[in-house]
C-alpha cells in the first residue's frame, strides 16, 4: 500500500484536523476553481474565448471578405482585381443574362419547396400521429438516415435512375408507356432530351435530397396538434378532410414553413445538382462557382454569392412573422 | 378508442410511398458496382462481376484523396468537439447578454447554403493571399461542424442534474475535478455521437470543399470529377459505396448512443 492511499496517514485528510472541512487551498486547479465560483462571468468568458474567437475570426470574418468583394471590380483589360468600391459589379448582375439566372434559381427554388411540402406530408402525419413504438422509430430513422447520408451518393444514384438508357426508361418501356415519358421529355422548357437534361430531373433530385428537411420540422409541428382538437371538430361534424383544411393545416403552418427554410436555401445555394443532371442554363451556385473558378471574377462571383442571403433574410423576416422559428 | 385511430388508407400509401422514395435509389448504387458495362448506366445490367472491387482497390488516384479526407475529417471533429462542448458548457444554463446572438452565431454556417460559406472563405483568402492547404479545407469544415457538436452536448448539459455537481463540489472537489470525473463521464456519450456525426458530415462534405482546397482532391472532389468525366463508370460506384459506408455506420452509432434521450441525435443536420 502506498503512502497516499491510506487515509490515516494521508495528510489532507487527516483526522486529526478539527476544521477539516475547511480544506487548505491545494493548488492551482483549486485556486482557478474558486474564481470561476465567485465570478461566474470569469468562467462564461473563458469558455466562450475560444469557440467565439474562431467563429467571430473565421466566419464573421469571411462573410465580411465576400461582401468586401462584392464592391470590388474586376479590371477588362488586366483581368486584376481593382480593389476600390464601387457599385458597378452589382450592376451587372442586372443584365438579361444574369437576371435570368437569378428568376431560373427562384423559380426552381419554389418548385422543389412545393413539391416537398407534398410529397413530405404523408410521412409527417403518419409518423406523427399513427406510428407507435417500433413503427416510430422505424420512421425517425427511415427519414434520418437518408438527411445524414452521402449527399454526392444520393445525386449519383439518381444519375443512374435517370439516364436515358437508365432504370426509369426500362420501366416505361417495360409498361408500355414509353409514350408518356416521351411526352412529358417534349413539353417545352421543362422538358428536354432525357430525363437527366432536363429541368423534371433537376426538380427530381433537389426534392429527394432535400425532403428529410422538410418532413422533420413538418413532423414536429404535427406532434403538437392535439388529439382533443381533431375530436372535438369530428363531434362538431367536420369531415376527415375539413380537419385537415380548418384545423390540422393551419397548426402545421409553422412546421411547413420552417421545412421551407431549408428547402428554399439549400436549393438557392446548390450548384453541384444541376451540373450532373440538368440542361446546360445556370443556376446562381453554378455562375458562383465557375466566376470564382475558371474566370477569375470574384468580386462578381460574391455578389451572386450575395442574392441568395439577401433573399433569405427577408425569408426569414416573414417566416418569423409567421412562428416558424418555434417549429424549429 | 375511437375506430378513428386506423390510419385512412390513402395516407398509409403515401407515407409508405414516400419512405421507399427515400430508400430506393439507394440500392441502385450497389447493384451497378457489379455491372459488366462500364460505358453507360444500362438498366438492367448485362451482366454482373465483383472485379470492379479489385480494380478500385489498384488504382492509384484514389488513395490520396481517401487519407486526405480521413485526416480532414479526423482534425475537424476534434477542433469541433472542443469548440463545441466549450460552447455548449457556456450556453446550456447561463442567461447572458448577447446569447441569442452567440446561438445564431453557432447556426449560421450550416444555415445559409454551403455556397455562401465556401465563397466567403474564398474571398477571404483572396483578400489575405492565403495559398490553399489542408488548413484551408480544415477551417471550412471544422467551422461549420461546431453546431453539430454543440446541438448533441447542449441538450445533454440541460439533462444533466445540477445537483451532482454542487454534490461533486460540496465534496471537496475543485471545477477541473468535477469536469473530470463528473461532468465528462455523463458527456462522453452525448460527445461521441457528436463527434460521429461531424466526421461524417466532414468526410462527405463538397461544396465548402471545392473553394477552399484548391488542387487538393478530398474523396467527394475525386466522385465529383469522375461524375462530371467519368472512367470506369463502377469503380464510381465502389467508392461510392465506401463513402457511404464511411458515413452512415458513425450515423447509426450515433443514433444508437443517444436513443432515448430527450434529443436524439441527427434531428437537424
Amino acid at each position: 500500500m502506498t503512502l497516499a492511499a491510506d487515509p490515516a496517514r494521508d495528510p489532507g485528510h487527516d483526522g486529526v484536523q478539527p476544521s477539516g472541512a475547511i480544506l487548505p487551498a491545494r493548488g492551482l486547479g483549486d485556486r482557478v476553481s474558486a474564481v470561476f465560483w465567485r465570478h461566474p462571468n470569469v468562467l462564461l468568458a473563458t469558455l466562450l474565448a475560444l469557440p467565439l474567437l474562431w467563429l467571430v475570426v473565421v466566419y464573421l470574418g469571411s462573410l465580411a471578405a465576400l461582401l468586401m468583394q462584392s464592391f470590388y471590380s474586376i479590371d477588362e483589360f488586366s483581368g486584376q482585381i481593382r480593389r476600390e468600391f464601387t457599385l458597378s459589379t452589382y450592376a451587372e448582375l442586372l443584365r438579361p443574362a444574369n437576371m435570368d439566372i437569378i428568376i431560373r434559381t427562384v423559380a426552381m427554388s419554389a418548385a422543389v419547396t412545393l413539391g416537398a411540402v407534398v410529397i413530405a406530408f404523408p410521412i409527417a402525419y403518419f409518423a406523427a400521429r399513427y406510428a407507435r413504438g417500433h413503427w416510430k422509430a422505424l420512421f425517425y430513422l427511415g427519414v434520418m438516415l437518408p438527411l445524414w447520408s452521402s449527399y454526392l451518393v444520393k445525386v449519383y444514384a439518381w444519375k443512374l435512375i435517370l439516364a436515358r438508357e437508365g432504370i426509369i426508361t426500362w420501366a416505361t418501356d417495360g409498361i408500355g408507356a414509353s409514350a408518356v415519358l416521351n411526352g412529358i421529355l417534349a413539353l417545352p422548357v421543362i422538358g428536354g432530351n432525357s430525363l437527366s437534361t432536363s429541368y423534371i430531373g433537376t426538380w427530381l433530385v433537389f426534392l429527394y435530397v432535400w425532403l428529410p428537411y422538410m418532413i422533420l420540422p413538418m413532423q414536429a409541428a404535427l406532434e403538437r396538434v392535439p388529439q382533443s382538437m381533431l375530436e372535438a371538430s369530428a363531434d362538431l361534424g367536420a369531415s376527415r378532410w375539413q380537419t385537415m383544411q380548418t384545423v390540422v393545416f393551419p397548426l402545421a403552418l409553422p412546421g411547413i414553413i420552417a421545412g421551407s427554410i431549408f428547402t428554399f436555401s439549400l436549393t438557392m445555394g446548390d450548384y453541384i445538382i444541376p451540373q450532373i443532371v440538368g440542361s446546360s442554363r445556370r443556376f446562381i451556385g453554378q455562375a458562383v462557382y465557375q466566376l470564382q473558378g475558371t474566370a477569375g471574377n470574384i468580386p462578381l462571383a460574391a455578389a451572386f454569392a450575395v442574392i441568395p442571403i439577401v433573399i433569405m433574410l427577408i425569408y426569414l423576416t416573414v417566416a418569423r412573422r409567421k412562428g416558424a422559428f418555434d417549429a424549429l | 378508442m375511437r375506430s378513428d385511430n386506423r390510419p385512412p388508407l390513402i395516407l398509409t400509401a403515401g407515407a409508405i410511398a414516400g419512405l421507399l422514395f427515400l430508400h430506393l435509389p439507394i440500392l441502385l448504387i450497389f447493384l451497378y458496382a457489379f455491372t459488366t458495362d462500364e460505358r453507360t448506366y444500362q438498366f438492367p445490367p448485362p451482366g454482373l462481376t465483383t472485379q470492379w472491387f479489385a480494380v478500385a482497390w489498384n488504382r492509384a488516384d484514389i488513395w490520396p484523396p481517401l487519407y486526405l479526407s480521413l485526416r480532414v475529417a479526423a482534425l475537424s471533429t476534434v477542433m469541433a468537439l472542443i469548440l463545441g462542448t466549450l460552447c455548449a458548457a457556456a450556453m446550456a444554463r447561463s442567461r447572458f447578454f448577447g446569447r441569442d446572438q452567440i446561438s445564431l452565431l453557432i447556426i449560421l454556417p450550416i444555415a445559409l447554403p454551403g455556397i455562401i460559406t465556401g465563397m466567403s472563405l474564398r474571398s477571404a483568402f483572396s483578400i489575405m493571399d492565403v495559398p490553399f492547404s489542408t488548413w484551408t479545407i480544415l477551417m471550412g469544415h471544422a467551422t461549420f461542424c461546431i453546431v453539430i457538436v454543440f446541438n448533441n452536448a447542449v441538450a445533454r448539459f440541460r439533462r444533466l442534474s445540477g445537483s451532482i455537481v454542487e454534490a461533486s463540489l460540496d465534496l471537496g472537489a475543485n471545477g477541473f475535478q468535477t469536469f473530470r470525473h463528473v461532468i465528462l463521464p455523463n458527456l462522453g456519450s452525448a460527445l461521441l455521437a457528436g463527434g460521429m456525426l461531424a466526421f461524417a458530415l466532414s468526410f462527405d462534405e463538397v461544396i465548402v470543399t471545392t473553394f477552399t482546397a484548391g488542387q487538393q482532391s478530398t474523396l467527394p472532389i475525386w466522385m465529383l470529377n469522375e461524375l462530371v468525366r467519368p472512367r470506369q463508370r463502377p469503380v464510381t460506384n465502389v467508392v461510392a459505396i465506401v463513402v457511404f459506408v464511411t458515413t452512415f455506420v458513425p450515423i447509426l452509432i450515433a443514433y444508437y448512443l443517444t436513443r432515448g434521450g430527450s434529443e436524439t441525435a441527427g434531428g437537424g443536420k
